[in-house]
């Protein structure tokens, strides 16, 4: 792809927000129960809810690390690996347009793309 | 998500709309996986064809920073707290097909690496939060846009109002899919969400528009179908 300079730094900055968001969100991110916690509760259907059956990150937690940095770190993670999947699903499904592009040369900035 | 909350809940039920197992019924545990295979199947074919390679690291950007945004729960009132769930900016900023693709990944990955919602679930929360949000995210948007043509904070409101709805849109579809399933009444269920997620939807909106307004700022090339004028379209 046309890999150039402000694209990296859109993919750098972009993703450097990402991380923020996570990491900070261990810190700052409301603890209350959230919408349908809320009303599973208050509606008395919240003890219906089944425990996973296996656990990775749970809870957005690595386990054997307390606290705080443990989300963080989870948050790390799932950024990271989120980040790598929304770019090799997007490359994967260009991939033909990609194609094309490079045998017409890079299209000028300003074509519709059809 | 977070420590104080008491551990059943913490580990059963996590953040925003994301239903655990144990809520719904078979039936429509299937139901959600028969129309969001469907649905994906109809995103990858589009996106297949019509993505431009030029979309590729907003894609990557957009998963990490939907995921990122979905960990920060705010407070709205009484001691309940909400997250975006990011549908209606995928969309806008991706089209839709792309964004279904975008938020089928999230929601995904928050089932299978971190136990944020159930696994037999699955298809009903990419369906709800995913699918539902994109495609109303998206037709709200490009209906209204072309009324406030080059408005940029009438734009930015047109955002707040399609991310608030697609919120609403979710958790009615939440609502009607625990009643079905025989979880909840929906005489009870429906006003409950419909209420709660009313407060929660002006997060939403808030941080869609932000959001926007950033990247329009900052990278208005890459914003292919929200602004028709601009350099050039993401998907063709």
């Amino acid at each position: 792809m046309n890999w150039n300079n402000r694209t990296t730094i859109f993919l750098v900055v972009g993703l450097a927000v990402a991380g923020v968001f996570a990491v900070s969100s261990a810190w700052l991110a409301s603890g209350e129960p959230d919408g349908l916690e809320r009303v599973a509760e208050d509606k008395a259907f919240i003890d219906r809810a089944e425990e996973p059956g296996y656990e990775i990150l749970p809870d957005y937690t690595i386990p054997g690390i307390d606290g705080e940095v443990s989300t963080a770190l989870a948050g790390v993670v799932g950024v990271a690996v989120m980040a790598g999947i929304g770019l090799a699903a997007g490359r994967l499904l260009s991939r033909r347009g990609d194609a094309r592009d490079t045998e017409a040369g890079a299209p000028p900035r300003g074509s519709t793309g059809g | 998500m977070m420590a104080v909350t008491p551990a059943v809940v913490e580990a059963a039920a996590g953040p925003g709309l994301h239903i655990p197992d144990g809520f719904l019924s078979t039936p429509v545990a299937i139901a959600g996986w028969v129309a969001t295979i469907a649905v994906l199947a109809v995103a990858v074919r589009i996106s297949n064809r019509r993505l431009n390679e030029r979309a590729v690291p907003l894609m990557g950007v957009m998963a990490a920073f939907i995921f990122a945004a979905q960990m920060m729960n705010f407070p709205v009132a009484g001691g309940t707290s909400g997250h975006m769930l990011g549908g209606a900016l995928a969309a806008i900023l991706l089209g839709p097909w792309a964004a279904i693709i975008v938020m089928t990944a999230v929601v995904g990955l928050q089932a299978v690496l971190f136990q944020d919602g159930g696994i037999a679930v699955l298809g009903v929360n990419v369906f709800n939060m995913g699918i539902l949000t994109a495609l109303v995210g998206y037709a709200i948007y490009r209906v209204a846009q072309p009324l406030v043509r080059d408005n940029r904070m009438l734009g930015l409101g047109v955002a707040f109002v399609a991310a608030w709805v697609t919120v609403e849109v979710a958790a009615i579809a939440t609502a009607l899919q625990l009643a079905v399933s025989g979880t909840s009444p929906l005489d009870v269920a429906l006003p409950a969400m419909v209420g709660v997620h009313a407060l929660i939807g002006i997060g939403e909106g808030l941080l869609t528009a932000a959001a926007i307004g950033f990247i329009a700022s900052t990278r208005a090339d890459l914003l292919p179908d929200a602004a028709p004028a601009a350099s050039s379209r993401v998907q063709a």
